[in-house]
């Protein structure tokens, strides 16, 4: 009684090989075409005229001012977030109030608007027609056109990243550690240090590198607030366009690499902490 | 440590979660608080731990008036329902938080913290397990490492939210004893929270049997089984049967007929009995009804009696009969109770 026939039995969510090969194929062509093909043009243009063009057009000193001006944005807007991020989400997640849900609108606020909206607002407020724009002047105190103004703008952008990210995993976890951690007699501080904080540190990480790439990137709000200022309000993204329409390639894409070459960090760091931290907790929504 | 609970109320958005609580616990006692889900019982143990504040009441610990004191200050050994362990701190730290996040006046030295860990890990019967993280633990591991979290801080009073919730039946049951002469040794005051009134009668001193936010009996598991205060406690503590009953010149009536028991002091209300303190018998004066359903337990059989009520859904008891005797379903079947107690309406 043996039967040698082979019967092969498939899963019944499989396709049959066509199919995923079909499947397959589609993707990476369109990945090939959207994604790497620009990608690999911006560092061939970056390079085209060689590597000393490349180094020149970074260090040409309005370049390097919009560097170093991106960076200090970032560098105030990112932990000015992540300290919002982190109370706005504990008290979100922690406690119970009237209001939450209207709060938890507001957070998404900056996702739903258009960044240039999110500029113009700041026009409004601090511009030469508005109220507080001439006041603060008087005091000698220059909010557009000038390096708070790109700051507000940029805050405003990304600050429901770091929130976003944390109040999920805040909500799934509970206060059951925290009220461990005080009827072990732990102040509030140390339990935020000893508890909370190593509870949620790979989430905020997450957080903290995606507000960052989009501090580093933002174009349209901090377009429209910053007046465009060689060497003094220009920020990457703006310079890249400026040269971009000074038709000097080379310049416009090695600073365009630069970028790039951020957000292609900032994926390998997600990559690299989803790894380490399980699926669940990394994937946020945004 | 003595506990005074003096008239102790709570609300959560105008609903009283406990309504006037008072309980006195004497120092070194095992106590259980025992109810069905939303009688209060958990918020009760919150409220003593200090992780709840009441609307209205005091509680006193000894002579100190520790509703006036946060939790921190209070000094209370509090062990989860899911244990609460810190996910990122292996077994050792977790115990020794609570030394470590001492003022610098009176934490110990790393040594003495150290011995004091590896001391509790001897006490809960963990030692070797130091240097693992709690996902790394089965479920009865978890439950000694959170108690030896909580012994470490030298707590006042112990206290226990469903200690045994979320273990299965085995584990739970040596976890028991274990946690019985735990207690005896170490002879801390201490109020557990639990369902299981199997668990709250063999373990605790005393048994405080909650419903609706208020204490219905307070006992021993001999008290409270033997001698229900109230309807509840004899309907929620082990099995019961209830039936509508008149008391008139001292003779008990059912359904205006005598059932051939008698009260002393005459009243209307519900007489309660559990199914082992029934006695078959052939007298006229008796409960009757037919056999719907008949079940062995153990030694015995329990059958399931409807007794006929003028057209209305039957009453329906049950009732412990004899492995031998002849009740079989569909028969008729005469009972008296033995033992019973009639509630006045």
């Amino acid at each position: 009684m043996s039967d040698n026939r082979r019967i092969s039995f498939r899963n019944p969510a499989d396709e049959s090989f066509s199919t995923k090969l079909i499947l397959v194929a589609l993707t990476l062509v369109f990945l090939a075409f959207f994604l790497f093909l620009p990608l690999v043009s911006v560092f061939y243009e970056a390079f085209r005229e060689g590597w000393v063009t490349y180094e020149e057009a970074l260090l040409e000193p309005d370049a390097w001012a919009a560097i170093q001006l991106t960076l200090t944005v970032a560098a105030i807007a990112v932990p000015l977030n992540l300290v919002f991020g982190l109370a706005a989400s504990w008290a979100i997640a922690k406690f119970e109030f009237k209001g939450k849900a209207f709060l938890i609108t507001l957070i998404d606020l900056p996702f739903s608007i258009s960044p240039v909206i999110s500029g113009l607002v700041y026009v409004l407020l601090f511009g030469s027609g508005s109220l507080l724009g001439p006041f603060l002047k008087s005091y000698g105190i220059e909010i557009l056109f000038a390096v708070p103004g790109i700051v507000l703008a940029t805050v405003f952008v990304t600050f429901p990243f770091v929130a976003r990210e944390l109040i999920p995993l805040m909500q799934e976890q509970g206060t059951g550690d925290e009220e461990a951690a005080l009827s072990l007699g732990a102040s509030g501080w140390q339990t935020f240090w000893y508890v909370t904080l190593p509870n949620i540190k790979w989430g905020l990480l997450y957080g903290v590198l995606l507000c960052n790439a989009r501090a580093m990137g933002e174009f349209g709000a901090v377009s429209v607030v910053s007046g465009r200022i060689r060497g003094l309000t220009n920020t990457m993204p703006l310079h890249v366009e400026i040269l971009y329409n000074e038709y000097n390639m080379v310049a416009a894409f090695a600073v365009a690499s630069l970028l790039a070459l951020l957000a292609l960090v900032t994926l390998a760091l997600k990559t690299f902490l989803e790894l380490r931290f399980g699926a669940g907790a990394a994937g946020g929504r945004h | 440590m003595e506990v005074k609970i003096n008239n102790i109320r709570k609300e959560f958005d105008r609903f009283a979660a406990l309504n006037d609580v008072s309980l006195n616990i004497a120092s070194g006692e095992l106590i259980a608080l025992l109810g069905p889900s939303g009688s209060g019982k958990t918020t009760l143990l919150r409220l003593i731990a200090g992780l709840d504040f009441p609307t209205a009441g005091q509680i006193f610990f000894g002579e100190e008036d520790a509703s006036r004191h946060s939790v921190q200050e209070r000094n209370v050994g509090f062990v989860f329902q899911h244990y609460a362990l810190f996910r990122h701190m292996t077994v050792a730290q977790n115990i020794g938080f609570g030394l470590k996040v001492r003022p610098s006046a009176s934490r110990p030295p790393k040594s003495e913290i150290k011995k004091r860990v590896s001391d509790l890990l001897d006490m809960v019967q963990l030692s070797g397990l130091e240097n693992r993280y709690p996902n790394q633990l089965s479920g009865g591991q978890r439950q000694r490492v959170a108690l030896a979290r909580a012994m470490a801080i030298e707590p006042r009073i112990l206290l226990l939210d469903e200690p045994f919730g979320a273990l299965d039946a085995k584990v739970r049951k040596e976890l028991r004893r274990w946690l019985r002469e735990f207690h005896d040794r170490t002879g801390h005051t201490t109020v557990f929270v639990t369902h299981d009134q199997e668990e709250a009668l063999e373990l605790a001193d005393r048994v405080v049997v909650m419903s609706q936010g208020k204490i219905e009996q307070v006992g021993s598991a001999d008290d409270v089984y033997d001698r229900p205060q109230s309807p509840f406690v004899f309907s929620f503590i082990g099995e019961s049967s209830h039936l509508p009953v008149e008391v008139k010149n001292g003779t008990v009536l059912f359904q205006g007929e005598p059932i051939g028991i008698s009260e002393k002091t005459d009243a209307a209300g519900d007489l309660f009995f559990r199914p082992e303190d029934v006695v078959l018998t052939d007298e006229k004066d008796a409960l009757f009804g037919k056999v719907t359903a008949c079940r062995r337990l153990a030694g015995t059989r329990i059958a399931e009696i409807d007794i006929a009520n003028n057209g209305h859904d039957p009453f329906h008891v049950e009732v412990e009969v004899p492995l031998h005797a002849p009740v079989e379903l569909g028969s008729e079947a005469r009972f008296r109770p033995t033992r019973w107690k009639i509630f006045n309406k």
